[in-house]
């Protein structure tokens, strides 16, 4: 597998905003070193790679405006950047472009504990937003997995989930305000309680495209009273998936419900030890929480329905350190196939829950014939698969092969009605499958709305959209040929 | 464009009559003075977009309507040739109960999907505040109702979204699972687009089991410094669903109302008993007044932020005493903070006018939002309907985008979002209007006010 890599070097355009950055941000805010820019040149999507034509490092929302407004006036494209954690690819940066990294932007301005909210500035990690909130027993719910690390920031670009996001929903359904930095360069507060169009909502999982955001207003959670967590083996991926069903079909909905596979097991037993039944086909976490008297109740429920549906061992965790074991390998995985296997593909396609034992028999259908392993590691309660496809990147071929095992896993969950991302997003990573998710009209209508917001196209362009597209004038009138279209590089939209 | 409009519509294959001045679709449909000059009825997608297309072709301004409870929210359309109903796309499509998801037409009354689901021990956790609501227009107003504090809002509910543009193009997003972050999210911008941006033919919802029990508890006093600790109530591990307040009068008595649901319904609501007294009242039914506006000829939306809930309550009554002791009925959310409050019908215009602006610059230190839903048209000309908002400009931008001929419910949005030949040039500049200014000075009026019947001639 070669890495897809843009040419490096700053072109002269971005050599000469040098002075105009540095104007704005000090000269030890502004990145040109090679050396330096290239600890920037992808996020945790490792196979896609390009350096920064410039980095920056803002402080304050008005230092983004005026870089934005810089990047507008030069017309440079610029790419937001947080911890860098993302696995779409969605904040590659630009050889010609201006790479805007908030990870100065840190501050938890306020935690206001009557009015249930956090303000905080998107350099922010998700974890500390919850340690600031944990003293006055709330914290904050979305947990993507990389939680100690990935900033607030990317979390709203990216719309991140998490293995809680069963009961408790999305990064979107936890945001009330935030502050963006429009393409133009303005300031704006979007707000949820803002009569009219959720643009709050519709910029949340915009990937950057959209706007910057600059300040968040997150929602506080109270602490569950009661939090049980139980370890379910079973022989079998189709077994623990009854099981699941079983669950949901009860009116039961955890907090949580993961399931991994025998070659997941392996993997994070050989990084962690965490000791999950030896020879299980799979495990299962239900996690419960809420009112003691409900989760007693449901606990019982869920117990029950893994003895019938013939799990071979169960484990339940009452305390925190208990709990934390049975997290460990589940939270490791990812990293864990590092052990097992030299190099590896993580996807991130959903289906309906119930199409479940199909696809999964689909994909070891897919694994055999391509002679590819892939462990499996997955949101069970809401069908959102994250296959590992593993590789010997030293042997012939075999990256091309887990490439077309990982697209025609992606198409596996299209057949069966799901979608090609549940949380990673679509970055580069994932934008020629779009087209098999939706029509040529759908993507036109979603660009009407980035052609509101950015028409020049220059925040964080080439991402989740797999054509390149101008932006008409408004309203209506066009005026010549835009040179891209004359020369085939762009379709006018 | 050699048919006449009436033959071009009737082409699409959808139903479509000529509306007379006392028509049912209309004549209730709050469409001031408005008379549209034909109803379609359209049956699916498809006879939506060909109705769009013509209506392209004719350039005839369009109001997308479902149940018609809510046609009378917003400001009246300026303009309306025809009236799309969506109520013969009434079909429950799919009902995922192994994936608690439900698939259906825009045209489905909540009560009518409400009975489907609950066959299945389902249900989608939206109340929806007034009744004969449609599934699309409880999309494109945005209602909820008390268990938002748990369940959030319909844009929380919806995974996937149809829609018709003004164009006739037909643009799908989202899809039939909850979890997915796969391009824009055009349900979240529909989501209160008062029929502005396109019309919602199809929309996909996340559901939840229905609760084993339900249980209320109830308590009544004197005002809103007895009140219990709404914030204690909201953060308490008896987990409320909802907290609702009804207050028939500005200065009198409230009743605070809480909704747990679960197997441990009635000891939850019990162990409630604790913030809110030995007075209250638990029990398996709710208030008479729980999840309904109180009122719906003038009715108003209070937004804050949770703790600025008892505060607002003060704000309403000091306001309504401003206004020469304003009758306003009270009810709503107090946990999460939204609260609706109905005027008299027959308010003196000065009076309630006086109320609003004393109750939006009482409300200047919380941030807070008040939207006049509905108001009688001598009451409604001196309002400003949704006050200022820091997102009008990309609002309007959005609109233009979506509808650059402005065919679509023009007149509905909030007045600074409106397209208009004064648009400001989206280049760089920094010489914008401040933000929270959003009506750009000099931003011509509207052409004319409702009643232009008139302009339903132009074709």
């Amino acid at each position: 597998m070669t890495p897809v890599s843009a040419s490096a070097g700053p072109s002269g355009r971005v050599s000469g905003l040098v002075g105009g950055l540095t104007a704005i941000l000090g000269a030890e805010a502004v990145i040109t070193d090679p050396v330096r820019l290239r600890t920037y040149e992808s996020d945790g999507l490792t196979y896609h790679r390009a350096t920064p034509g410039v980095v920056v490092l803002p402080e304050t929302a008005e230092q983004v405006a005026a870089v934005v407004r810089l990047c507008t006036r030069t017309g440079t494209p610029f790419v937001a950047r947080g911890s860098g954690t993302g696995l779409s690819g969605g904040a590659l940066p630009r050889a010609d472009g201006v790479l805007i990294v908030t990870s100065r932007m840190r501050r938890i301005i306020e935690i206001d504990i009557g009015n249930r909210l956090s303000v905080v500035e998107p350099g922010v990690t998700n974890l500390a937003i919850s340690e600031a909130a944990r003293p006055y027993g709330y914290y904050y719910a979305p947990d993507p997995s990389s939680r100690q690390v990935c900033s607030i920031g990317g979390n709203v670009a990216e719309n991140s989930g998490g293995a809680h996001c069963l009961k408790y929903g999305f990064t979107v359904n936890h945001v009330l305000a935030i502050e963006m930095v429009a393409p133009d360069g303005e300031i704006v507060e979007l707000d949820a309680m803002d009569p009219g169009y959720d643009l709050l909502g519709a910029f949340i999982g915009s990937e950057g495209t959209l706007g910057i955001a600059t300040k968040i207003t997150v929602r506080l959670s109270r602490l569950p009273e009661t939090v049980t967590t139980l370890l379910a083996a079973f022989v079998s991926v189709e077994a623990g998936g009854r099981a699941v069903s079983a669950i949901i079909g009860a009116g039961i909905v955890p907090a949580a419900i993961e399931m991994m596979d025998a070659l997941a097991i392996e993997a994070a037993e050989a990084a962690v030890h965490c000791e999950y039944p030896a020879g299980a086909g799979a495990v299962l976490i239900v996690e419960l929480d809420g009112p003691g008297a409900e989760v007693a109740h449901q606990f019982a429920e869920v117990e029950r329905i893994c003895r019938e549906s013939g799990a071979t061992e169960l484990r339940v965790a009452d305390d925190v350190a208990e709990r934390e074991a049975i997290w460990r390998g589940r939270r490791s995985a990812f990293a864990a196939v590092g052990r097992i296997s030299p190099a590896y593909l993580v996807q991130d396609g959903v289906v309906p829950r119930t199409a479940l034992p199909e696809v999964l028999a689909g994909i070891e259908r897919l694994s055999r014939r391509y002679g590819i392993r892939v462990a499996n590691v997955f949101h069970a309660g809401d069908g959102n698969l994250h296959p590992l496809v593993l590789f010997d990147d030293a042997e012939e071929g075999a990256g091309e092969r887990a490439e077309r095992v990982s697209g025609e896993i992606l198409d596996l969950c299209l057949e069966h009605g799901g979608s090609i991302t549940g949380e990673h997003g679509v970055g580069v990573d994932k934008s020629r499958h779009m087209t098999k998710m939706f029509s040529p009209e759908d993507l036109d209508t979603m660009q009407l709305v980035r052609c509101a917001f950015d028409p020049a196209n220059l925040s964080n362009p080439g991402k989740i959209f797999p054509t390149p597209r101008l932006c008409g004038e408004v309203p209506g009138v066009r005026k010549g040929v835009h040179p891209l279209v004359a020369s085939g590089e762009a379709e006018l939209f | 464009m050699a048919l006449p409009p009436e033959e071009a519509l009737a082409a699409t294959g959808a139903t479509v009559r000529a509306a007379t001045p006392d028509d049912p679709d209309t004549r209730a449909a709050g469409l001031g003075r408005l008379t549209p000059r034909w109803v379609a009825l359209p049956e699916s997608t498809e006879q939506v977009s060909a109705l769009m297309r013509a209506a392209t072709e004719h350039d005839l301004a369009v109001v997308p309507a479902g149940g018609g409870s809510k046609l009378g929210w917003g400001p009246p359309p300026e303009r309306c040739d025809l009236l799309l109903t969506t109520r013969r796309m009434d079909h429950v499509l799919e009902h995922a109960a192994g994936d608690l998801v439900a698939r259906v037409e825009a045209g489905v009354r909540t009560e009518a999907l409400a009975a489907t689901l609950a066959a299945a021990g389902q249900e989608l956790a939206l109340d929806v505040p007034v009744e004969g609501a449609t599934v699309g227009g409880t999309l494109a107003t945005a209602t909820a109702g008390p268990r938002r504090l748990r369940y959030g809002t319909a844009r929380d509910l919806l995974i996937g979204i149809t829609v018709v543009l003004a164009d006739g193009t037909i643009a799908r997003s989202g899809g039939k699972v909850v979890k997915n972050v796969a391009g824009y999210d055009l349900g979240k911008l529909f989501t209160g687009s008062l029929g502005t941006l396109g019309v919602i033919t199809e929309a996909t919802f996340r559901l939840h089991p229905l609760p084993a029990a339900r249980a209320w508890i109830t308590v009544t006093v004197p005002g809103p410094a007895d009140l219990p600790d709404l914030a204690a109530l909201a953060g308490s591990q008896t987990e409320p669903s909802a907290v609702e307040v009804d207050r028939p009068s500005a200065g009198g008595p409230l009743t605070l109302a809480a909704l747990f649901e679960g197997v441990a319904a009635a000891g939850r609501a019990e162990a409630a008993r604790a913030l809110l007294g030995p007075a209250a009242v638990t029990g398996p039914e709710p208030p008479p007044w729980w999840g309904r506006a109180p009122g719906e000829e003038f009715l108003l939306e209070l937004r804050v932020r949770p703790a600025g809930a008892v505060p607002a309550l003060a704000a309403v009554s000091r306001a309504a005493r401003e206004a020469g002791d304003l009758p306003v009925h009270l009810r709503g959310s107090a946990a999460s903070a939204v609260l609706h409050l109905a005027l008299p019908a027959d308010a003196a215009p000065a009076r309630a006018e006086a109320f609003v602006s004393a109750l939006r610059s009482g409300l200047g230190a919380h941030g807070g939002r008040l939207v006049v839903w509905t108001a009688p048209a001598d009451a409604a000309a001196r309002l400003d309907r949704f006050g200022p908002s820091g997102a009008a400009t990309l609002m309007r931008r959005v609109k233009e985008r979506f509808d650059p001929d402005d065919r679509l419910s023009p007149g509905r949005l909030p007045a600074s979002a409106r397209p208009g030949p004064a648009l400001e040039d989206p280049a760089p500049s920094g010489d914008r209007a401040p933000r929270g200014e959003s009506v750009p000075a000099g931003h011509p009026a509207p052409p004319e006010g409702p009643g232009t019947q008139g302009e339903g001639e132009r074709t």
